[in-house]
């Protein structure tokens, strides 16, 4: 691994994703899985779970760098908001690197705009 | 917007999470997980892990319950119909497997306000069966002014 190293993940997100994702999680905000109170609250409809858009960073990670257990931290700001059957893609930039560890920087965007920003991993070499 | 900074270092009683194969494979799944020790327990053993392996965002899993006294603390008065997660932050230990019991304990660790909006971050610690830290989350969430 080198400075300025770069991978991907693109994954789209079904209509019924955030009904998955709040059984797997226990995360049954009404946001996320019904459409008629995400509008009543002012969303356009129902949005992803923050977490679930993290864990796909976490995801492009582990897969690039070698598994699960390469991932020492994750770090990341939540913006926007992320919504179903459109395509995310996480990026990461391998920002520093000596001889046990690596920093990576990272985000995820959907349709051109940032739902995660400032994701910053530390990776066990 | 009133913010309540007394609270600052409260900590509330730890919950126990029983890690359970079958959730674990559910959560790899909703999460698009591709590699087989996630999802396989053959496969996992295999690797040489004693069942399969949760991914590390699983944390969210074990560990958000040990915040959720918190978040609907009277003392800590956060307006949860206008609360966003802003940021998070967790730093892994050892890999969690299904059999392990995870304990987390949880912490405000900071209150604040900036513009207008309340800052609350909680903290958590988790361990496993044996005592080894697992997991450390530091959840930020942002109350907006109504």
């Amino acid at each position: 691994m080198d400075t300025g190293d770069t991978f991907e993940l693109k994954v789209t997100p079904d209509r019924y994703l955030t009904v998955r994702y709040a059984g797997a999680s226990g995360d049954f905000n009404p946001i996320h899985i019904d459409e008629e109170f995400a509008k009543q609250v002012g969303l356009p409809g129902r949005i992803l779970h923050g977490l679930w858009t993290m864990a796909q960073v976490a995801r492009a990670h582990t897969e690039a760098l070698g598994g699960p257990d390469k991932l020492e931290r994750l770090s990341v700001q939540f913006r926007g908001m992320g919504v179903m059957e459109e395509e995310v893609a996480v990026t990461g930039t391998v920002r520093e690197v000596d001889s046990e560890r690596a920093v990576v920087e990272s985000q995820a965007t959907q349709g051109g705009k940032r739902i995660i920003r400032n994701g910053e991993a530390t990776i066990r070499l | 917007m009133a913010i309540n900074t007394d609270v600052i270092g409260k900590t509330y009683p730890p919950t126990l999470y029983a890690v359970g194969r079958e959730k674990v494979k559910e959560y790899a799944r909703a999460v698009g997980e591709h590699n087989p020790i996630h999802l396989d327990h053959e496969a996992a053993r295999a690797a040489g892990f004693a069942d399969v392996v949760a991914p590390p965002m699983f944390a969210v899993v074990y560990s958000n319950a040990a915040i959720l006294p918190g978040l609907f603390d009277p003392e800590v008065g956060i307006d949860f119909a206008h609360m966003v997660h802003g940021s998070q932050e967790f730093r892994w230990g050892p890999l969690v497997v299904a059999g392990d019991e995870i304990t987390t304990t949880g912490t405000l660790t900071d209150v604040s306000e900036r513009g207008g909006m309340g800052f609350y971050v909680f903290g958590t610690d988790s361990r496993n069966q044996d005592g080894e830290t697992v997991c450390v989350g530091t959840w930020t969430n942002i109350v907006r002014t109504a």
